[in-house]
C-alpha cells in the first residue's frame, strides 16, 4: 500500500489515519485473545495481572491451573471433554452425511421447489439459537430424548447441516458434470461413480462444511443449555457454569485450550479453501 | 396414422417426447429422493417443534378443561353483576375434583398469570371447603375470603374459559384485556417486555453500526493489499471467528472487570481516577463491547468478498476524470459495496437480535435482551408458552429481516470464510 509520490500531503496524511485506524480495529479483534494465554499461567488465584507477573518473574508463573484441569478433584472438564468430543464426533458424521446426500440433490438440475427446500433446510443457521432451543426442546422431551447424549447429538445435527449443505452446494456449483457422465457410460453404478468421482472432487468443500458442523457442535451452549442434563454436561457448559459461578484460572487453562483447537481448525480450513479454489480454477 | 409417422421414436418404439418425459421425471424423483432424508428430518425435529411452540402459545385448553362445569355454567352469566348460585356451585364441584387430584396449585398459578391474587385465596378456599355443608355455595364462598364476594375475580375466571387465547403475546407486549375485554397496556412502571424488545432493537441496531464502521476500513483493507500480506492480516479476523463463544466472552470478562486491563489502561493514562474506576462489565457497556468484537468477523466476510471483485482501475479512472480520492471514493467505490453492506449488517444484526450467552454473562440487568428473558421463562417460571409466544415473535421479526435480505441480497449469496 505504499502511496504514490506524487499524493498531496493532506492525502498522505489521510491515509496514515486510515491505516491506525485498520491497525486499531486489528488489535481489537485479536488482543482480547492475547490476555487468556499468560493469565492462565497465573500463579495466583485471580484473574488479574499480578505485580509478578507484570515483572515477567518467573515465580508468578505456574502450571498448578492446568494441573487443576486435569487432576483436580472433583473436576468436571475430563467427563465434559469425553461428551463434548462424543457428541461432536457423531454430530459431524450424521451432518456431513445428510448435507452432503441433500447438497447433491439440490445441485441437480432436475430439483423441484429449490429454493423453498434450501430455504427449510438452512432454517436452522438463520432462526435465533433461543429460538431453536425452544422447538428442540420440545421435540426431544416429546420424543424422551431429553437429557440423552442421542438428543444432543441430533440436535447438533440440524444446526450442523446447513453449513454442510452452504458449503458441497457451493463445491457443486464449479463441479463439471460430465465427468459423472463419463463414467456412467464406462459403465460404473451411481454409487461407484460417487464414491470414485464425485467424492474425490468435492472432499474439500465436504470437510470444511464438516469442520463447520464440528466447530458449531463443540462451541455449542443455548441448546444444550435446554437439553443436557448432569451426565451430558460438555465443555461450553461446563465453561458457562464457570463464569457464572466460580470464576477461577481453570477456565482459562481450558480456554487456551480451546483457542489451540480452533486455530488447527482454523489452519486446516484455510488449506483446504485454498485447495478447493484451486481445483474449482478460481485463481488469486 | 399420418401423425404417428411424424413422431420421432425411440428404440423402444415409445415416442421421443414421452420417453423424454418419463427420464426427467425419473430424474426429478432422484433428486428428490436425494433432498429426502434430511428434507424429513429437519421437518420432523424442527419445523413442526416451532409449530408445536405456535399451538402451545395459543393454547389455552388447562384450565378449560380443570374448570369445564364452571364454564358451561358462565356461559349463561352476562359477566357484570356476581354471578349465581349455580356458578358457584359448578365451580365448588369442579374445585373439589381439582382437590381429589391434587391439582388445584396448577389451578392457581394459571389463574394468578390473568389475575394476581388467586394463590393465597384458592389456598384458604381449600383448606375451609373441607368443612363447607351442601347447598349455598355461593354464600359460603363468598365467606371464606373477600376476593371471592369481588366481580372482578369471577370476570378473571370466565376470561380463561376459551381453549385458544392471544393472552400471552398480548403479555409479551405489556399488554393484557381488561374486564371489559379492552386491550390496554399494563401501568407504564410495569412494562419490562417492551423496555426489553426496544433495548434488544437498539443494542442490535447500535452493534450493527459500531461493526460497520470498524469492518468497513480493514475489509477495504484486507481487500486492496498484496495477498501475502493480506492473508496474514486474515488471520485476525479468522482466528476469532474459530474460537469459542465463551472464550471470546471469557477474555471480555477478565478485560473489562474493575481491576482489569481496559481500566487500568484508563488510570494509567490518567482518564480516570484509581479509585473511582467506572463499571463496565454486567451493563449495557459490557454487552456493546463484547458483542461488537464476536460479530465483527461476520461484517468483514460479506465486505471483504465483495470489495475483492471490485477493480482498483475503477478508482484510478474516477480519480483520472478529475474526482478527488474522497469524490472517487464516495461516487464510484462505495456503491459497488453497497451489496456487502446490505449482506453484512443484516447479517449481524439477525444475529445480535438473537443473542444470548453474552448478554447473559457480561450484560448484567441493563444489559439483557429478550432472549434472556425467553431463556429465564423457559428455565426458571416454566411459563413455556410465554417462552413459546415471545420466541415467536422474535422469530417473525427475524423472519421479515431475512426476507429483506433475501430480497436484497439473495440467499445463494451468503458466503462462510
Amino acid at each position: 500500500m505504499a502511496l504514490p509520490k506524487y499524493t498531496e500531503p493532506h492525502y498522505r496524511i489521510w491515509h496514515y489515519i486510515y491505516l491506525t485506524i485498520c491497525a486499531a480495529v486489528f488489535f481489537f479483534l485479536i488482543a482480547p485473545l492475547f490476555v487468556i494465554f499468560p493469565l492462565s499461567f497465573n500463579a495466583e488465584e485471580f484473574l488479574v495481572f499480578s505485580d509478578g507477573m507484570k515483572s515477567l518473574d518467573p515465580d508468578a508463573f505456574s502450571l498448578r491451573w492446568y494441573k487443576d484441569m486435569i487432576y483436580g478433584t472433583k473436576n468436571p472438564w475430563g467427563l465434559a471433554t469425553k461428551n463434548s468430543f462424543i457428541i461432536a464426533i457423531f454430530a459431524t458424521i450424521g451432518s456431513v452425511i445428510l448435507g452432503t446426500v441433500a447438497a447433491l440433490g439440490l445441485s441437480s438440475r432436475h430439483m423441484p421447489y429449490k429454493g423453498l427446500i434450501m430455504a427449510v433446510l438452512i432454517s436452522p443457521m438463520i432462526v435465533p439459537l433461543i429460538i431453536s432451543g425452544v422447538a428442540i426442546f420440545f421435540f426431544m422431551a416429546k420424543a424422551g430424548l431429553a437429557a440423552t447424549h442421542l438428543g444432543i447429538i441430533l440436535a447438533h445435527i440440524i444446526l450442523g447441516t446447513p453449513f454442510v449443505v452452504i458449503t458441497v452446494t457451493a463445491t457443486l456449483s464449479g463441479f463439471d458434470h460430465s465427468v459423472t457422465r463419463a463414467a456412467a457410460s464406462l459403465g460404473s453404478n451411481p454409487v461407484n461413480t460417487f464414491m470414485k468421482i464425485t467424492l474425490p472432487l468435492i472432499l474439500p468443500g465436504v470437510i470444511s462444511g464438516g469442520l463447520f458442523a464440528f466447530v458449531t457442535s463443540f462451541d455449542e451452549v443455548v441448546v444444550v443449555l435446554f437439553l443436557a442434563g448432569l451426565e451430558n454436561t460438555t465443555i461450553p457448559i461446563q465453561m458457562w457454569t464457570g463464569l457464572r459461578e466460580q470464576l477461577s484460572p481453570t477456565i482459562l487453562a481450558v480456554a487456551t485450550c480451546l483457542i489451540i483447537l480452533s486455530t488447527l481448525i482454523l489452519v486446516t480450513a484455510e488449506l483446504l479453501r485454498r485447495r478447493s479454489e484451486r481445483l474449482r480454477g478460481i485463481n488469486q | 396414422m399420418s401423425s404417428e409417422t411424424k413422431q420421432i421414436l425411440t428404440t423402444d418404439g415409445i415416442p421421443l417426447e414421452v420417453s423424454l418425459k418419463k427420464a426427467e421425471r425419473r430424474n426429478k424423483i432422484k433428486a428428490f429422493l436425494l433432498v429426502a432424508p434430511l428434507l424429513l428430518f429437519i421437518i420432523i425435529t424442527y419445523v413442526l417443534p416451532i409449530g408445536d411452540m405456535l399451538m402451545r402459545s395459543v393454547d389455552d385448553k388447562m384450565v378449560t378443561q380443570m374448570l369445564p362445569k364452571t364454564f358451561k355454567a358462565m356461559e349463561k352469566w352476562d359477566g357484570k353483576e356476581l354471578p349465581e348460585e349455580e356458578v358457584f356451585a359448578a365451580f365448588h364441584s369442579d374445585f373439589i375434583k381439582l382437590v381429589e387430584e391434587k391439582r388445584e396449585g396448577k389451578l392457581s398459578t394459571q389463574l394468578n398469570y390473568t389475575k394476581n391474587g388467586f394463590k393465597s385465596i384458592i389456598k384458604k378456599l381449600r383448606r375451609k371447603s373441607k368443612s363447607f355443608e351442601d347447598g349455598n355455595y355461593k354464600e359460603q364462598i363468598m365467606a371464606v375470603h373477600k376476593r371471592w364476594a369481588n366481580v372482578e375475580y369471577w370476570q378473571a375466571i370466565k376470561r380463561r374459559a376459551p381453549a385458544y387465547t392471544g393472552q400471552k403475546y398480548l403479555k409479551g407486549m405489556d399488554m393484557f384485556k381488561n374486564e371489559s375485554g379492552e386491550i390496554v397496556s399494563v401501568s407504564e412502571d410495569r412494562r419490562i417486555h417492551r423496555v426489553l424488545w426496544l433495548r434488544t432493537l437498539e443494542i442490535a441496531f447500535f452493534v450493527t453500526v459500531f461493526c460497520f464502521l470498524m469492518a468497513y476500513p480493514i475489509a477495504h483493507l484486507l481487500a486492496t493489499l498484496p495477498m501475502k500480506y493480506s492473508n496474514l492480516l486474515m488471520i485476525c479476523v479468522l482466528l476469532p471467528f474459530w474460537t469459542s463463544l465463551l472464550v471470546r466472552t471469557a477474555s471480555w470478562m477478565i478485560l473489562l472487570q474493575q481491576q482489569g486491563l481496559v481500566n487500568d489502561f484508563f488510570v494509567g493514562i490518567g482518564l480516570v481516577a484509581d479509585d473511582n474506576r467506572p463499571e463496565m462489565m454486567f451493563n449495557k457497556t459490557g454487552s456493546y463491547v463484547a458483542m461488537t468484537q464476536i460479530l465483527l468477523p461476520f461484517m468483514v466476510l460479506p465486505l471483504y468478498s465483495v470489495m475483492k471483485t471490485i477493480s482498483p482501475s475503477l478508482m484510478r479512472a474516477g480519480k483520472s476524470l478529475g474526482g478527488t480520492p474522497f469524490v472517487a471514493f464516495w461516487k464510484v467505490y462505495f456503491p459497488l459495496t453497497i451489496p456487502g453492506i446490505g449482506a453484512g449488517c443484516l447479517l449481524v444484526f439477525i444475529l445480535a437480535i438473537g443473542y444470548y450467552i453474552t448478554p447473559a454473562l457480561v450484560g448484567g440487568a441493563s444489559g439483557t435482551l429478550i432472549s434472556n428473558q425467553i431463556a429465564f421463562h423457559m428455565k426458571s417460571t416454566l411459563d413455556w408458552s410465554f417462552a413459546s409466544a415471545m420466541g415467536l415473535m422474535l422469530l417473525t421479526g427475524v423472519l421479515a429481516i431475512y426476507w429483506v435480505y433475501n430480497k436484497l441480497v439473495g440467499i445463494d449469496n451468503i458466503k462462510l470464510g
